[in-house]
């Protein structure tokens, strides 16, 4: 018979015995294409310089990862995406200042790279058990080692091969040195200040300065389903609020949350950094927690730190508290509460 | 107005189109059947019959064998050739009685009693009880155990699972389409014998005209009251049925008898209505056989002990590039080595699956934490944890994620982008550590 031909070949396993079709590696690419609105707006500004860091985190990224996974003698997954991911992370969050010759720093994102896939990840286990976001923790290293090119900012520019960019202040640095009124002052008017942080026309790292390519990537995560709403606005939401009430000069509740949401690496941070999956709290309360963290430290950094942003930190600081957070806060097991509710309704009906 | 229905859950692919629009036919009597003494929740069957003993169809051939157990009876006339282990869709090798049909069709005497409903409460049971009938659904738990609960488990509904969530499975459907009266007569059955006076049918919507056909059978009953639900799965798991339909929760590791509800697989209704009426023991059932790697998928009434191999070929037989055969459905059922298992009174389906269907793949990633599974788990839980506390052997940390409380769905599994066999890791944690 023809079915006894066959049994030798019919696969036992246990259920289910369907799956979904999505997969890590098309979580990791979608991330990656949902930056790239942001990553454009920054290679608009920044130009071919911008492009290069970039670029140079990406390969140096893989790179790495592959050579430690073959180092020790382990499967490469350089495909998963998860290296690209960190590398492209990595690459918006540094100045395009960095691609430059004399003097020489074009080493630092590659350095940085090595902190982020090789010690930051695989070193504590690869994807899945890292404890800090990869692309922060290489990031603050090479903000630590170095100070003064990590902190060189390029004016944007329209024009695309502009090679000597002329260097300037980001607009936190401005309000941090010489106050909102000096801010308002560079960019004109006030509407002229929140239109060219909306757009990107700031300095600062190559993928944070537009907020509006960054808020078009985050919804996309949304509408995907890929994030939820609990850390982004939370964290926004958090951060906003500490603006207004103790960011202001003349007194309580003069702040201006505006520009605080609009500056810096918040939207990029809230959005698509904080929201690493492994390494923020997995329940949705957690996660509220986690974002409230992250706002509230983010503009204690901002207003009484010494850096004049702090986003990269809080995220980094909160993630120490991930575990932690997840350990205090269960889901509901079906029927938990009911059960007491029941118990209780039988007492009082005795 | 949202559909009844829980928090949680996933939407497969439901692929009952395959077999839908067939009519449940008789499948052809089996020349020889293999009857495993346990086919359900609880004691085997200790047997009646000897070796070279003739029976009757019908004929009980191994009694209960402890309060949780059921009786089984030959589906078919002829001589007991053997009783020697055989194995079950679970891969295990169970004491059957093997019997050869004399083509006879020699029934044990059935009497129509048209006035079943002016028997006792006790009399139904025990008819039930006689019957051997088991939770048809595929869990199998023996039906007169569930119509006794204790007397500080106050029983105020029964409820009627007609949810069919399993992917491809429709031998529910086709049942409440073809049989919508019986099944309600069924459900009256039940209720009486719990002396209850609330009756509930939850059907999935993905099956309108059922719901339709059932409500229709329903109308001028006291007391039932036919509910659609959202179409998610597991929305045929008793606990979350309970909720969508009755609107209480089981408490963690309880019964639905906890909430004071019983519930049954409109299966077994029909199975105890005939029971009731002619005394007719459970011998056969309807076995949906589908699945893309099947030619002719279809509902068959099939015997219980019939083998598998011949319902396969009734429907066709297998098509070129069937790679993987499930008792059951795609989510919770048991993929089988072999063709030559009988079926038995849990077996709702036949499923063949094609290679382009089958994602077999021993490879799987690391956790990256996206709470999918969070999101999925009906019992509200958290399957990563149990996942990754089971790979790394700390079985006993697992149990603080409630680890007895998953009933395997599989949702978590289904929807994991890294591919990780949580519901096998789950049964590892379950085998290491005790309650």
């Amino acid at each position: 018979m023809e079915a006894t031909k066959k049994e030798q070949n019919f696969i036992v396993s246990v259920s289910p015995h369907v799956k979904s079709d999505e997969t890590t590696r098309q979580i990791m690419w979608t991330v990656s294409i949902a930056l790239l609105p942001a990553l454009f707006s920054g290679l608009y500004f920044f130009g071919p310089k911008a492009l290069f860091v970039t670029a140079l985190c990406i390969i140096s990224s893989m790179l790495f990862e592959h050579l430690y996974l073959r180092i020790v003698e382990k499967k490469s997954v350089v495909g998963d995406g998860s290296a690209f991911l960190t590398g492209l992370l990595l690459g918006m969050n540094m100045p395009s200042s960095l691609w430059s010759f004399s003097p020489f720093t074009a080493h630092v994102p590659v350095i940085a790279s090595f902190v982020a896939v090789v010690i930051t990840k695989q070193l504590f286990g690869g994807l899945g058990f890292n404890v800090f976001n990869p692309a922060l923790i290489g990031r603050a290293f090479a903000l630590i080692s170095w100070p003064k090119a990590m902190t060189i900012w390029n004016a944007p520019s329209a024009a695309f091969f502009a090679m000597d960019a002329k260097t300037t202040a980001t607009p936190l640095g401005i309000l941090k040195e010489e106050g909102v009124t000096k801010l308002i002052e560079v960019f004109g008017d006030k509407m002229s200040l929140y239109q060219q942080l909306l757009t990107g026309h700031r300095a600062g790292s190559i993928g944070e300065t537009s907020a509006i390519a960054l808020l078009i990537g985050g919804l996309f995560l949304l509408a995907k389903r890929y994030i939820t709403w609990h850390i982004p606005v939370s964290f926004l939401g958090s951060a906003a609020l500490m603006a207004w009430v103790m960011g202001g000069k003349t007194g309580l509740f003069t702040g201006d949350p505006i520009v605080h949401l609009l500056s810096g690496g918040l939207m990029l941070g809230a959005w698509f950094m904080a929201t690493d999956y492994v390494t923020s709290p997995s329940m949705k309360t957690g996660q509220i927690i986690f974002g409230v963290g992250c706002g509230l430290l983010t503009m204690l950094i901002r207003l009484k730190g010494g850096y004049p942003e702090g986003v990269m930190f809080a995220i980094l600081i909160m993630n120490c508290f991930a575990p932690l957070i997840d350990r205090g806060f269960r889901s509901k097991v079906f029927g938990a509460v009911k059960q007491q509710t029941s118990a209780q309704a039988k007492e009082s009906a005795k | 107005m949202g559909l009844a229905t829980f928090k949680g859950g996933i939407h497969p692919p439901d692929k009952k189109a395959l077999a839908a629009g067939s009519s449940i036919a008789e499948a052809k009597p089996p020349t020889i059947i293999v009857v495993p003494l346990s086919q359900h929740a609880g004691a085997p069957c200790k047997p009646l019959v000897s070796v070279g003993q003739e029976v009757k169809k019908g004929e009980m051939i191994g009694e209960a064998g402890g309060f949780v157990s059921a009786p089984v009876h030959a589906s078919v006339s002829g001589k007991v050739v053997a009783i020697a282990e055989f194995p079950n869709a679970m891969g295990r090798m169970v004491n059957s009685i093997v019997i050869e049909n004399n083509g006879k069709e020699e029934w044990t005497a059935l009497k129509d009693n048209p006035d079943y409903m002016s028997l006792s409460a006790e009399e139904l049971k025990e008819k039930v009880k006689a019957a051997g009938i088991v939770g048809l659904g595929g869990a199998a738990f023996p039906t007169s155990v569930k119509l006794s609960p204790p007397k500080e488990k106050p029983i105020s509904a029964v409820l009627i699972n007609g949810a069919e969530c399993e992917p491809y499975l429709t031998a529910d459907y086709r049942l409440m389409l073809e049989k919508p009266v019986e099944i309600v007569e069924g459900l009256k059955i039940l209720m009486k014998v719990l002396n209850v006076s609330k009756g509930y049918i939850g059907i999935e919507n993905n099956k309108p005209d059922a719901v339709k056909i059932m409500t229709d059978a329903a109308k001028g009953a006291q007391g039932i009251e036919v509910i659609a639900c959202e179409v998610k799965y597991p929305q045929g798991a008793e606990k979350m049925l309970i909720k969508a339909v009755v609107g209480r929760e089981v408490p963690p590791r309880g019964l639905p008898m906890d909430v004071g509800v019983v519930v049954q697989n409109v299966g077994t209704a029909l199975a105890v209505y005939e029971a009731a009426r002619f005394g007719k023991p459970l011998i056969e059932r309807v076995v949906t056989v589908t699945g893309d790697g099947i030619s002719q998928p279809r509902n068959l009434m099939a015997r219980v002990g019939a083998k598998i191999s011949d319902l396969v070929a009734e429907a066709g037989g297998l098509k070129d590039g069937a790679v993987k055969i499930i008792a059951g459905g795609p989510m919770m059922g048991f993929a089988i080595a072999s063709l030559d298992i009988p079926v038995t009174k849990g077996t709702s389906g036949i499923l063949v699956m094609s290679g382009s269907e089958v994602e077999h793949s021993d490879e799987f990633g690391p956790c990256i934490r996206c709470g999918r599974c969070i999101e999925a788990c009906a019992m509200g839980l958290q399957p990563f944890m149990l996942s990754i506390l089971s790979e790394i052997g700390h079985y006993e940390e697992a149990k603080e994620y409630h680890l007895f409380d998953c009933f395997e769905c599989g949702s978590c599994a289904y929807v994991c982008p890294a591919k990780r066999p949580i519901v096998q890791l789950v049964r590892l944690a379950k085998s290491m550590v005790k309650p």
